[in-house]
């Protein structure tokens, strides 16, 4: 019998709320299960519900996570938030910032200020504590009708996978005893310890890192702006790696890297967490400040990633199917895309209308993210935590040149998470030929506007129509025709409109908008832009014409030529 | 400048260089010398702005390493 800690967890600053156990249900057999109720699974279950689709929510717990854990949170992450409407929290409670500073010996070395454009809605980054990302999306999810939220269930095996066609079955259990849960579909949200994962005996490739690190939450009024603080071999923590976050209500996140061979159960013992913060805080000149610890945890620096995302009818998404590291604040973040990304896609098969094989698409384009963040976080976390020897000696000469050399500082940059652009994705027309979209025009030489724009693959790029008005404030829950011109009355030609209405009549949902906003029309170019329900970029023409608009719409929903199986 | 290869050092310049390097070697003390090469490595890369003469300069530095006295 699964029985659930029903006490709230401590916390200096976050009121937690439990929530009665859910009771077994009367129908055990659905559309889509999510397992987990995270940022990650939450955000599917939102998303899904925006194109129409239910789902029950499976969360083993019966209150939101403990700890700050996830704590910066991108722009491209707060766009999709906005998707379901759970972006307001980020504006009222969370940090902005935009700069990271790097310490050797006491002197700064190293500073990163990422440039904010003003087209952008959101901050490059957000510091906000995860259980207020979770208790807004909780809350969200409790007005969808659409959402089956269960507390206290947990589950306990996978009994089917559903390869070869048949449903998914898994065993849940509750305080109230065991059920099994039929599902078409089983997104596997439930993170790093992914039981799911486990059970079907799949393996993470990718790399694991020596480095285990402490993270420590500490209310303290420190009179700092908020940037990222990382500190280099500091005298009390010799040849290891100390890291300062700033978070909303007085709080501080102090991430501190052990020495090697010592014990995550060493690591945490009060007297440790005390000595070691304090010192950092005396090294940083503010050792008189009052602080008190709120959360504490260990982790190790992994970069990993299913190489699949798809086994049978269990999906995976988030920390489930991959482990990223924490330089770069990849982990949450990622798993956005991947939420974004899955819930279109896993809308249209569900409901029949896109074939399987369009699920096949989120694993190419979300792996292929994950496998580039770990090559690329995989330079920063050999920075970081180095592995060798020889890594060692390279990042302490580094350090020690840095003092006076300006040639090697830009090895400290810990090249933040970025939205991946899916630029071979098959869901693209010009993949399958260049001659179908307008794509590799744009920029070129003959091209007489010369906007190289936003290429075919990327997310949006936002733009401020008026103050507090910005272009993808309200993206619409299917795909977006956007055509933009100088000109300001434009109808959409007939012709156009007999494929868009095609298109509807097999169920697709597709809007228009004609824009002429000087700045839109700056950004992206006279054009007609097809974006995916995810916001990313499937094809772009100069000149619309109906027969490539049809062949575009036909690939963007895995009906392309190559995607259909014989 | 070494006239027959002006790609190379001449010979009072090599000597010179020789002895730098082992006075260096020295003064940084066994402690530090592992890192005070690594940082000449970085310093001399940068000023020959060449990664592929690197690459093939670490395989020649890489071979006969082994009977070496220490």
């Amino acid at each position: 019998m699964h029985q659930v800690q029903t006490t709230p967890h401590p916390s200096v600053y976050f009121d937690y709320k439990v929530y009665a156990a859910s009771p077994r249900p009367v129908n055990m057999a659905a559309c889509v299960v999510i397992v987990g109720a995270g940022p990650v699974g939450l955000t599917t279950a939102l998303l899904l519900a925006k194109q129409g689709v239910r789902s029950v929510l499976i969360e083993s717990e019966q209150q939101v996570c403990s700890g700050s854990r996830a704590l910066a949170f991108t722009r491209r992450s707060l766009e999709i938030l906005q998707q379901v409407g759970a972006h307001t929290m980020f504006e009222n409670l969370g940090l902005p910032w935009r700069c990271g500073n790097s310490f050797y010996r006491g002197q700064r070395v190293f500073r990163m200020e990422i440039a904010h454009n003003p087209h952008d809605r959101f901050a490059p980054l957000t510091n906000v504590q995860q259980q207020f990302v979770e208790q807004s999306l909780v809350d969200l999810a409790a007005q969808q009708p659409l959402i089956e939220l269960r507390w206290g269930h947990k589950v306990l095996d996978v009994l089917e996978t559903g390869i070869n066609g048949a449903q998914a079955a898994i065993e849940i259990d509750t305080p109230e005893g065991r059920y099994v849960q039929r599902a078409a579909y089983v997104v596997a949200c439930d993170g790093a310890r992914s039981h799911l994962r486990s059970q079907l005996n799949l393996k993470l490739e990718g790399s694991s890192y020596e480095g285990r690190f402490v993270i420590a939450d500490i209310r303290i009024q420190l009179p700092l702006p908020t940037e990222r603080l990382a500190f280099f071999d500091p005298t009390w923590n010799p040849g290891n790696t100390v890291l300062m976050h700033r978070a909303p209500l007085d709080m501080w996140r102090v991430d501190y890297q052990l020495p090697a061979g010592e014990t995550p159960e060493e690591a945490l013992q009060p007297e440790s967490l005390k000595r070691r913060i304090q010192a950092q805080l005396d090294m940083i000149g503010h050792g008189g400040i009052p602080w008190e610890l709120d959360w504490s945890s260990v982790y190790s620096a992994r970069a990993l990633t299913l190489p699949d995302y798809r086994h049978g009818r269990v999906l995976f998404a988030g920390d489930a199917a991959h482990l990223l590291p924490i330089f770069g604040v990849r982990g949450a973040n990622t798993g956005f895309q991947d939420a974004q990304n899955l819930a279109w896609k896993l809308a249209l098969v569900v409901q029949g209308k896109a074939p399987l094989t369009l699920l096949d698409t989120y694993t190419h384009e979300r792996v292929a993210a994950a496998r580039e963040i770990v090559f690329e976080a995989g330079k920063s976390t050999r920075f970081m935590t180095p592995p060798t020897r020889g890594y060692r000696l390279l990042r302490d000469a580094v350090l020690s040149l840095s003092l006076t050399q300006e040639f090697v500082r830009p090895l400290y940059h810990w090249r933040t998470s970025r939205a991946h652009a899916y630029l071979d994705s098959p869901l693209n027309a010009a993949s399958h030929d260049v001659a179908w979209d307008d794509n590799a025009q744009f920029g070129a030489a003959s091209d007489a506007s010369q906007v190289e724009g936003l290429k075919v693959g990327e997310p949006m790029a936002n733009v401020a129509l008026e103050p507090r008005d910005y272009l993808m404030d309200n993206f619409p829950a299917g795909f977006l025709l956007l055509i933009v011109s100088a000109q300001e009355t434009v109808t959409t030609d007939a012709e156009i409109e007999a494929v868009l209405a095609q298109f509807r009549a097999q169920g697709f949902a597709i809007f228009v908008q004609h824009q002429h906003h000087p700045q839109v029309l700056a950004c992206y170019g006279a054009g007609a832009y097809l974006f995916r329900p995810d916001q990313h970029l499937c094809a772009r023409w100069r000149t619309l014409d109906p027969r490539r608009l049809e062949f575009a719409l036909q690939c963007a929903v895995g009906a392309g030529p190559e995607l259909i199986s014989v | 400048m070494n006239t027959s290869n002006p790609a190379a050092l001449t010979i009072p310049q090599l000597e010179n260089v020789y002895d730098t390097l082992a006075e260096a070697i020295d003064s940084a003390g066994p402690q530090h010398a592992e890192l005070f090469l690594t940082k000449l490595c970085l310093l001399l890369a940068n000023r020959l702005s060449d990664d592929m003469a690197v690459g093939e300069m670490v395989k020649v530095a890489l071979a006969d390493l082994s009977g070496a006295a220490r």
